[in-house]
C-alpha cells in the first residue's frame, strides 16, 4: 500500500515534470529592441535573430556554425555561375499557404529592391530560374563558389501574404517608414509572431505545423528590451526573465557567484571599429570648413595612435575584448594573425601627425555612437572622446538609442561613427564587400559609411569571390586587408566577448555570431 | 587728530551693531538651536564647495584632457587599491568622484535656486493679482492652480520637459536643456506661492493702510508692489527655502530618469544614475557618494528652512 502510494506520487510528479517539459515559456531580454519585424529592412544581428525564429533562409547554420539545410534540402554547383537548389517539400507558411519556388524568387526580388538593407546578401545573384515548384537555379554574375555560405541571413517571405498585405517591398528603416511587415509576420519558421509592441514586448509562440520536430520545448517566447544594465540584471536575479544578454561586464563576477544563474561566455566574431567620412569635401559635423581632415591619412593615423586600446580593454571591457587591427575576427576565414598588429598607442606621435597635417590646434568633430547596441558602446565612445582631447580634437559626442542612431548613420549623415560587424558568411569576403569596398551597385560597400575607397581593393573583391583555390584566395584577402590597414581606412578597435546569463533551468546554444535560436532552447 | 577718533567711533559703532545683531532674537534662537547651527555649517560647506568648485576641486571632470582611462574605477583612498589623489575614488571614465560631486552640486544648486526664483516670481505675481483684484480673474487663476495641484509636481515637470524636447530641434536641445529644466521645475511649483500670497493679500487688502493708499489715489499696481508685497513676503521666503530642497530633488529625479540636464553637465542626479549601473558589481562609491552629498545638502536646506520658519513665527516665540 505504502509502495503503491509512493509509486503514485512518483508517477504524478513524473507526469507534472513531463507536462512542464512540454510547455515552457522563455522570457528573454536584450539591451535593445528589434527595430522592425521585416526581415529585409535592417541588416542587424538582433533583428535578424528575432525575425530568424519566424522566417527561414534556404541554408542555415548549425550548432557549430556548419551549413545545414533549411528551406533547401540540397544544393550543388551545376556550372561555374549556376547553383541548383532543391527546395523542401510540404512546407507551409504560418497562414497555411504552401512554400514554393515562387516565394524564393519573390524574396530575391524583395531583398534587392529599394528600401532593402540586405542587398549585400543577394548582390552577387544575377537571376533565379524556376525549374519546377521545388527546384531552382541561382545564377550569379561571376563564379561564386561560396554562395551557400553567404545566404543564411536572406530570409524567405511568402509572396501571397506580402501581396495581400501590401508589403511587397521592404520599407527603408532609415527613413522611419512602416508597412504591414513591420508589425506582422508570416514565415515558415519554428515560431510565429503573436503580438508585437515596439520597444515594449514581442511575443512568439511555437509553430505546431513546423516541418521538423524541434529539439527545444519552448512554446511561448516573450522578448522584452531592457535598456538599463542594472534593471536587466535585477530582472534576471529576481526571476522576472529567464535569459538576457549582454551581461554588463562589471556584473559578470557577481552573477557567476549566484547559484541560480549560469553565465555563458565566449569569443564573438563581431569586430567593433570607428569609421570616418573620407568622401565629402567638407565634413557635415566639424569646425573645419572647406576641406575634409579625414582625407588626410596623417589625421586618421593620429586618431588611431591616440586611442589607448589597452585601457579600453582593461577598464571598460574588463578584459573581455581582444584588440584588433583587422576588420575580421580570428575564426573568420581569411583572418591572418601576421596582419593583426596594431599601430602603437603613442599620443605624442599622434599630436605630431596632427601638427604635420596642419591641425596644431586640433579641430571639432561630431561623433555618432549607439548606446544600446554593442557591449559598453557609449562608454567606449566617451573614453575615445577623452583620448582624442589629448591631441586637441574636440569630439561632440551624440550617443543615442539604435532606433535613432541607425537611420542616421545608414543614410551617411555622419562624420565619425562607431559600428560593429560580424561577417554573416564567416568569410572575410563579406567584410571586404560590405565595409571596405567603395560603395557601388548590388550592395557593394553598403556599410562602408565613410565611403573609404581603394581601387586595388575594389579590383580584388570580385576575384576573391570567384577564386576557388584556397591559397590564392587567402593571399588576395591578405593583400586587401594590408592595403586597408596601410591606408587606415577604418580604426579597428576590438572583438567583444559574448556574455549571456540565464537561470539554471534554461539550456541553450550560444553561437559565436551572437545568435540565440529559440528552437534549441530547453526550459526545465 | 580727528581721524583716529572717527575711525575708532566707526569701529565701535560697527561692533555695537554686530553685538546688537548677535543679541537679536533671530540669532539668539539660532545660537540656542544646535541642529540649526550644524545644518547651517553643512549647508555653507556645500555652498562653498559648489560655488568655488573650479578653484578648490582637486580635478576638473569637464576637462577631457586631464582624464586618464587608466585611472578608472579607483576605489576611495582608504580602501585597498585607493589612491590619495582620488579621495572618493573615480568613476568608469576615470573622473574623480569628489570633483564630480562638487561640480554636480553646482548644477543642482543652480537649477534649484533658479527654478525656485522663477516659481516665486510667477507665483507671487499671480497670487498678488488674484488676491487683490478678486472676482473672475481670481477664480480663473485659482482654478488653474487647483487643477495643477492635483498632479504631482514631478509629473508636470516631466510633461513640460518632454513637450519642450519634442518641439526643439535635436541639436539645439543640449544648449537650452538647462533652461528648459529650470522653467519646467519652476512652472511645476508656482502654485504654492500663488496660494500663500493670495491668502495673505486678501487679509492685508482690507487693512487701513491699504485703504488709505487707495483713497489718496495710488494705482493698484503701485499698491500691490509698494504696500502689499513687503507685507506678504515673509511666509513666501520660508516656503522658498524649503522649496529649494524640493526643486533639487525634482531635478535629481529627472536627471536620474535621464531627461534632466545633458550628460555633458552632470548634476548630482546624473551622477547617481551613472553609478547605479555599477551598484551590483561592488563599485559602490560611484553612486553612494553623490547620493550622500544630495541627502546632506537637501537635509541641511530643510533643517535651516525649518528653523527659519519657527524663528519667524511670532506665535512660537
Amino acid at each position: 500500500m505504502k509502495n503503491l502510494a509512493r509509486t503514485t506520487i512518483l508517477l504524478i510528479a513524473g507526469l507534472m515534470l513531463a507536462a512542464g517539459a512540454q510547455a515552457a515559456t522563455l522570457r528573454f531580454a536584450d539591451q535593445g529592441d528589434a527595430i522592425s519585424m521585416d526581415p529585409h529592412s535592417l541588416n542587424e544581428t538582433l533583428q535578424l535573430n528575432i525575425t530568424g525564429n519566424i522566417y527561414e533562409p534556404l541554408v542555415g547554420r548549425g550548432k557549430k556554425l556548419e551549413l545545414v539545410p533549411l528551406l533547401a534540402t540540397s544544393w550543388k554547383q551545376t556550372a561555374p555561375t549556376v547553383w541548383r537548389f532543391n527546395l523542401r517539400k510540404g512546407v507551409k507558411f504560418h497562414d497555411g499557404s504552401p512554400f514554393t519556388a515562387d516565394d524564393v524568387i519573390f524574396s530575391y526580388e524583395r531583398a534587392k529592391s529599394d528600401g532593402s538593407d540586405v542587398k549585400t546578401y543577394v548582390g552577387p545573384i544575377k537571376e533565379i530560374r524556376k525549374l519546377d515548384d521545388v527546384t531552382i537555379d541561382i545564377v550569379t554574375t561571376e563564379p561564386f563558389p561560396i554562395l551557400p555560405d553567404t545566404i543564411n541571413s536572406w530570409y524567405i517571405m511568402s509572396s501571397a501574404w506580402s501581396e495581400k498585405n501590401n508589403a511587397t517591398t521592404p520599407v527603408d528603416v532609415r527613413k522611419g517608414k512602416e508597412n504591414a511587415a513591420t508589425m506582422k509576420a508570416d514565415g515558415t519558421g519554428p515560431f510565429m509572431l503573436k503580438t508585437r509592441e515596439p520597444g515594449v514586448k514581442t511575443v512568439l509562440v511555437n509553430n505546431p505545423n513546423y516541418w521538423e520536430k524541434v529539439e527545444g520545448n519552448v512554446t511561448e517566447a516573450v522578448f522584452t528590451p531592457i535598456k538599463n544594465d542594472a534593471t536587466r540584471v535585477a530582472a534576471l536575479i529576481t526571476g522576472e526573465i529567464d535569459m538576457m544578454e549582454p551581461v554588463p561586464l562589471q556584473d559578470i563576477e557577481k552573477l557567476k557567484a549566484n547559484a541560480d544563474l549560469v553565465i555563458l561566455q565566449g569569443p564573438e566574431l563581431r569586430t567593433i571599429f570607428l569609421g570616418m567620412d573620407q568622401s565629402r569635401d567638407e565634413l557635415l559635423f566639424s569646425s573645419v570648413k572647406g576641406r575634409n581632415p579625414f582625407k588626410d591619412k596623417r589625421v586618421r593615423q593620429a586618431f588611431y595612435q591616440a586611442i589607448d586600446i589597452d585601457a579600453i580593454r582593461t577598464r571598460i571591457m574588463r578584459g573581455a575584448s581582444t584588440p584588433t587591427n583587422l576588420m575580421v575576427a580570428p575564426g573568420i576565414r581569411g583572418f591572418s594573425s601576421d596582419l593583426n598588429k596594431r599601430y602603437p598607442y603613442d599620443p605624442a606621435a599622434a599630436k605630431k601627425l596632427m601638427v604635420e597635417a596642419g591641425y596644431p590646434d586640433g579641430f571639432e568633430v561630431g561623433m555618432n555612437c549607439p548606446n544600446d547596441r554593442y557591449v559598453n558602446d557609449s562608454l567606449i565612445c566617451q573614453a575615445i572622446a577623452a583620448m582624442l582631447a589629448k591631441i586637441d580634437v574636440k569630439v561632440n559626442l551624440m550617443a543615442e538609442t539604435k532606433v535613432t542612431y541607425f537611420p542616421k548613420i545608414l543614410s551617411r549623415n555622419t562624420s565619425f561613427y562607431l559600428l560593429g560587424w560580424t561577417p554573416s558568411s564567416y568569410d572575410s569576403h563579406n567584410a571586404l564587400f560590405a565595409l571596405v569596398m567603395s560603395p557601388g551597385a548590388n550592395g557593394q560597400g553598403q556599410f562602408n559609411l565613410g565611403s573609404y575607397s581603394n581601387k586595388r581593393i575594389d579590383a580584388l573583391g570580385p576575384q576573391i569571390a570567384s577564386e576557388l583555390d584556397e591559397g590564392k584566395r587567402n593571399a588576395m584577402v591578405a593583400e586587401a586587408f594590408r592595403l586597408h590597414s596601410d591606408d587606415i581606412g577604418h580604426l579597428p578597435l576590438h572583438q567583444q566577448a559574448l556574455a549571456w546569463a540565464m537561470r539554471r533551468n534554461v539550456t541553450l546554444v550560444q553561437l559565436a555570431d551572437n545568435n540565440n535560436w529559440l528552437k534549441w532552447v530547453v526550459v526545465k | 587728530m580727528t581721524e583716529p577718533v572717527t575711525a575708532a567711533a566707526a569701529t565701535t559703532a560697527r561692533e555695537t551693531r554686530l553685538a546688537a545683531a548677535w543679541k537679536s532674537d533671530i540669532l539668539y534662537s539660532f545660537r540656542r538651536d544646535p541642529v540649526a547651527v550644524v545644518s547651517m555649517i553643512a549647508l555653507l560647506i556645500c555652498l562653498g564647495a559648489a560655488f568655488f568648485a573650479p578653484w578648490v576641486a582637486p580635478h576638473n571632470p569637464f576637462d577631457l584632457k586631464t582624464l586618464n582611462l587608466q585611472d578608472a574605477l579607483t576605489p576611495p583612498a582608504w580602501e585597498q587599491g585607493g589612491r590619495p589623489g582620488f579621495l572618493l575614488g573615480t568613476d568608469d571614465q576615470g573622473r574623480d568622484v569628489l570633483s564630480a560631486i562638487m561640480f554636480g552640486a553646482r548644477i543642482s544648486l543652480l537649477v534649484g535656486l533658479a527654478s525656485v526664483a522663477f516659481a516665486m516670481i510667477l507665483g507671487v505675481t499671480l497670487g498678488l493679482v488674484a488676491g487683490y483684484v478678486g472676482g473672475r480673474l481670481d477664480a480663473v487663476i485659482m482654478r488653474i492652480a487647483d487643477v495643477q495641484l492635483s498632479f504631482p509636481a514631478i509629473l508636470i515637470a516631466l510633461l513640460i520637459d518632454g513637450v519642450a524636447r519634442a518641439l526643439l530641434p535635436r541639436d539645439a536641445q543640449t544648449g537650452v536643456a538647462l533652461a528648459v529644466l529650470i522653467l519646467a521645475i519652476g512652472l511645476a511649483n508656482w502654485v504654492q506661492y500663488a496660494r500663500t500670497v493670495r491668502g495673505s493679500t486678501m487679509v492685508e487688502k482690507t487693512k487701513e493702510y491699504v485703504q488709505a493708499a487707495r483713497v489718496i489715489g495710488i494705482t493698484p499696481l503701485a499698491i500691490m508692489r509698494r504696500h502689499l508685497l513687503p507685507n506678504v513676503l515673509g511666509p513666501v521666503l520660508v516656503l522658498a527655502t524649503l522649496n529649494i530642497a524640493t526643486a533639487i530633488i525634482t531635478e535629481a529625479t529627472l536627471s536620474f530618469l535621464g531627461v534632466g540636464v545633458p550628460p555633458t553637465q552632470p548634476s548630482l542626479g546624473t551622477l547617481i544614475r551613472v553609478g547605479n549601473d555599477f551598484l551590483f558589481s561592488g563599485e559602490w562609491w560611484i553612486t553612494i557618494f553623490p547620493g550622500a552629498a544630495l541627502v546632506i545638502m537637501v537635509l541641511a536646506i530643510n533643517l535651516v528652512g525649518d528653523w527659519l520658519r519657527d524663528a519667524l513665527n511670532p506665535r512660537l516665540r
